[in-house]
């Protein structure tokens, strides 16, 4: 009798495989690819077309002395750090004040997510009416008879990142919080009720309990937030398009336009590489505590 | 009866909606008790002991456990510790963390929690598992470490809410001995949720069987397997269930029962009130009915064809066609019957239970 041979472990789910090529392929050249010959180019001095004229690290130096790009980076780690923070926390309280068992539960979730459904131009061009001291929330107040309230965060270059904030947080927050409301449904019922035994108050039942519980669920909303943080640029250019000044740039924009309106591709490049380095630095350790520090706990 | 009941209910009413779940629902539980709370899925039992917890308001009457009015106390001022079907530990916790973290919230000394979790690792058998997270524990030691929590809240009352449904069946076995022994060593009130009749007549002091929100019979394990309050109860306690025969009491004379053009005499059978004749329902147990030699000497007999065998090691289950009706019959393990084979059967009166037709109550 003669043994089964074992078969060949390429040929093994060859449909699937198969299938996988095309994605596989794009993945290798879209993203892998491009930003191999992105972070190239951005040594050369490379202007409306791309050249390969090395030049260093002069294209950095140039971004680095840039107001504009300063300014940039200042204003996306203001508004990183806050629309980070703020949607995760309203997300949260949002999903927990829903879960209560309410009345009409899907009414409110389906309104409070609706500004997901518009895109971040229309978005910002509401909140750019909303914001406007001509007929906005300023407007309004004022023909209440409060005549000296002034509220015009679009038109003050020091608080001009938070009037973009304010239109990032009611676009974004509904998305974190039906995750989180997911996630909350997801815990047992009777986690609940062994906390309401034991004696446990409400709120220290979801510090102590949920929240670690709901720890996955946080890490999606985390990766999503940040992702829409990094590349936030529409919601900018619709809403004050940069300014007054350049109070407004955030550094998508600042790329975008060396690219196209000042035919700066080497300079463009060099801003875009410094993004992804950014991007980096923040998910090298975290990626190495979350997935190293799982290998060694098992 | 109050002064030594520690759980008592009285006119128990909870509705949900439209829909009444519980229905003027009295119970009386003595101190020391172990009282299992017995019937199919949907019968109302858990919500029954979620009202006791407190975790469900209940819409009318009230709930006392220590002579004292809980009916609308918060759980945790109850004095009651809880134990769950899905073991609810807190995962990010150690079980050192999961057996104190209600203690410290209830603001208790350092080292009367660290007292109290001694003890309740030494009652359990788990004092080397106390640094772990419930993650690597397996499924007994994790409904142990849920025991623990409700010990350390040195309550009076225990309830259980199927706490082995979760567990495989040796598991079960070895952790319903564990139950049992911890009874006995605390002499602790518990109250047991449970479909699984076995749990249910190993553990209770008293069984109570509940269908569609009321309680069909409450008694000891031994009276409800011997004398079942109506033909549900009867159905439902016993593996292989109970055999039915629909037919008639006859009293001219002594009492008999007639079906199926048979009569069974019926004197032994002890009777709830007078015989009174009329159509009812006849139910032996398939441990009841015997074979051979025992069945010459019994007080009724007949012939029958064995149809199916179903050999079980200890035992054996026989299907058979008797009056009419397929019945079981369970005879010892090491007998051979063969499809086909004519068996003499028989059984006592005395064994018998009689359920009248239209109320299925005992008669």
């Amino acid at each position: 009798m003669a043994d089964a041979k074992r078969p060949n472990q390429l040929l093994r789910n060859l449909n699937a495989k198969v299938a996988a090529i095309p994605m596989v392929a794009t993945a290798l050249v879209v993203f892998v690819g491009c930003t191999i010959w992105t972070i190239v180019h951005s040594f050369t001095k490379s202007k409306l077309l791309p050249k390969t004229d090395f030049v260093g690290l002069d294209q950095y130096e140039r971004l680095w002395k840039t107001n504009k790009w300063l300014i940039s980076i200042e204003n996306l780690a203001i508004y990183g750090i806050c629309s980070l923070v703020l949607s995760i926390c309203i997300g949260f309280f949002l999903a927990t004040l829903l879960d209560q068992k309410i009345r009409f539960e899907n009414t409110i979730r389906t309104i409070i997510l609706y500004p997901f459904a518009l895109s971040f131009v229309v978005t910002g061009l509401t909140w750019q009416w909303i914001l406007n001291p001509d007929f906005g929330v300023q407007k309004i107040v004022r023909s209440l008879g409060w005549e000296s309230f002034a509220f015009d965060p679009l038109y003050n270059q020091d608080i001009v990142i938070y009037g973009i904030l304010i239109a990032a947080i009611w676009q974004g927050s509904g998305l974190i919080m039906v995750i989180m409301l997911a996630g909350l449904r997801g815990i047992d019922q009777e986690i609940w009720k062994a906390a309401r035994v034991d004696g446990i108050p409400k709120w220290k039942t979801y510090i102590f309990i949920v929240i670690p519980m709901m720890r996955p669920v946080f890490v999606t909303a985390l990766v999503l937030i940040t992702a829409g943080i990094v590349k936030v640029y529409d919601l900018v250019v619709a809403q004050t398009n940069g300014g007054p000044g350049i109070a407004s740039e955030v550094p998508a924009k600042y790329v975008i336009e060396s690219m196209f309106k000042n035919q700066n591709l080497g300079q463009a490049f060099a801003a875009s590489t410094m993004m992804l380095v950014t991007v980096l630095i923040i998910l090298v350790p975290y990626a190495y505590l979350e997935y190293g520090g799982k290998r060694r706990a098992k | 009866m109050t002064s030594t009941s520690s759980v008592s209910i009285k006119h128990l009413d909870l509705s949900f909606g439209a829909v009444e779940v519980l229905k003027d629902l009295n119970l009386e539980i003595a101190n020391g008790e172990f009282l299992v709370l017995l019937g199919a899925s949907g019968c109302g039992k858990s919500t029954l002991l979620n009202c006791i917890a407190g975790l469900l308001d209940v819409t009318g009457g009230q709930i006392h456990i220590k002579g004292e009015n809980v009916t609308w106390a918060e759980p945790s001022e109850r004095g009651i510790g809880m134990v769950f079907q899905s073991y609810a530990l807190y995962p990010q916790m150690s079980v050192e963390g999961n057996l104190s973290f209600g203690l410290k919230n209830a603001k208790l000394p350092k080292d009367e929690i660290k007292k109290r979790v001694q003890r309740a690792a030494e009652v359990l058998q788990m004092e080397d598992l106390l640094k772990r997270k419930p993650a690597a524990l397996s499924g007994g030691q994790r409904q142990r470490v849920a025991i623990g929590r409700a010990l350390v809240r040195d309550v009076d009352v225990f309830l259980f809410d199927e706490p082995l449904s979760n567990l495989d069946a040796k598991l079960r076995a070895d952790l319903r001995v564990e139950i049992k022994r911890l009874h006995q060593q605390l002499h602790n009130t518990m109250i047991y949720v449970t479909h699984d009749q076995v749990e249910a007549m190993t553990l209770a002091d008293r069984i109570a069987i509940m269908k569609d929100g009321l309680i069909q019979q409450l008694a000891s394990p031994s009276e409800i397997y011997n004398k079942p309050a109506n033909k549900y109860v009867a159905d439902f306690i016993g593996s292989p269930s109970m055999n039915f025969f629909l037919g008639a009491v006859n009293t001219d004379g002594a009492p008999t029962f007639e079906t199926a053009g048979q009569t069974i005499p019926l004197t032994g059978y002890e009777f709830v009130s007078s015989p009174a004749a009329g159509n009812a329902w006849m139910g032996i147990r398939p441990e009841h009915i015997v074979v051979g030699e025992a069945a010459e000497a019994s007080d009724f007999k007949i012939d029958t064809s064995v149809e199916i065998v179903e050999p079980m090691g200890s035992d054996t289950v026989v299907w058979c066609e008797v009056m009419g009706e397929r019945i079981r019959i369970r005879i010892d393990g090491q007998s051979s019957v063969e499809p086909g084979d004519t068996l003499r059967i028989g059984f006592d009166a005395a064994r018998l239970s009689l359920f009248e037709k239209t109320t299925e109550s005992r008669i």
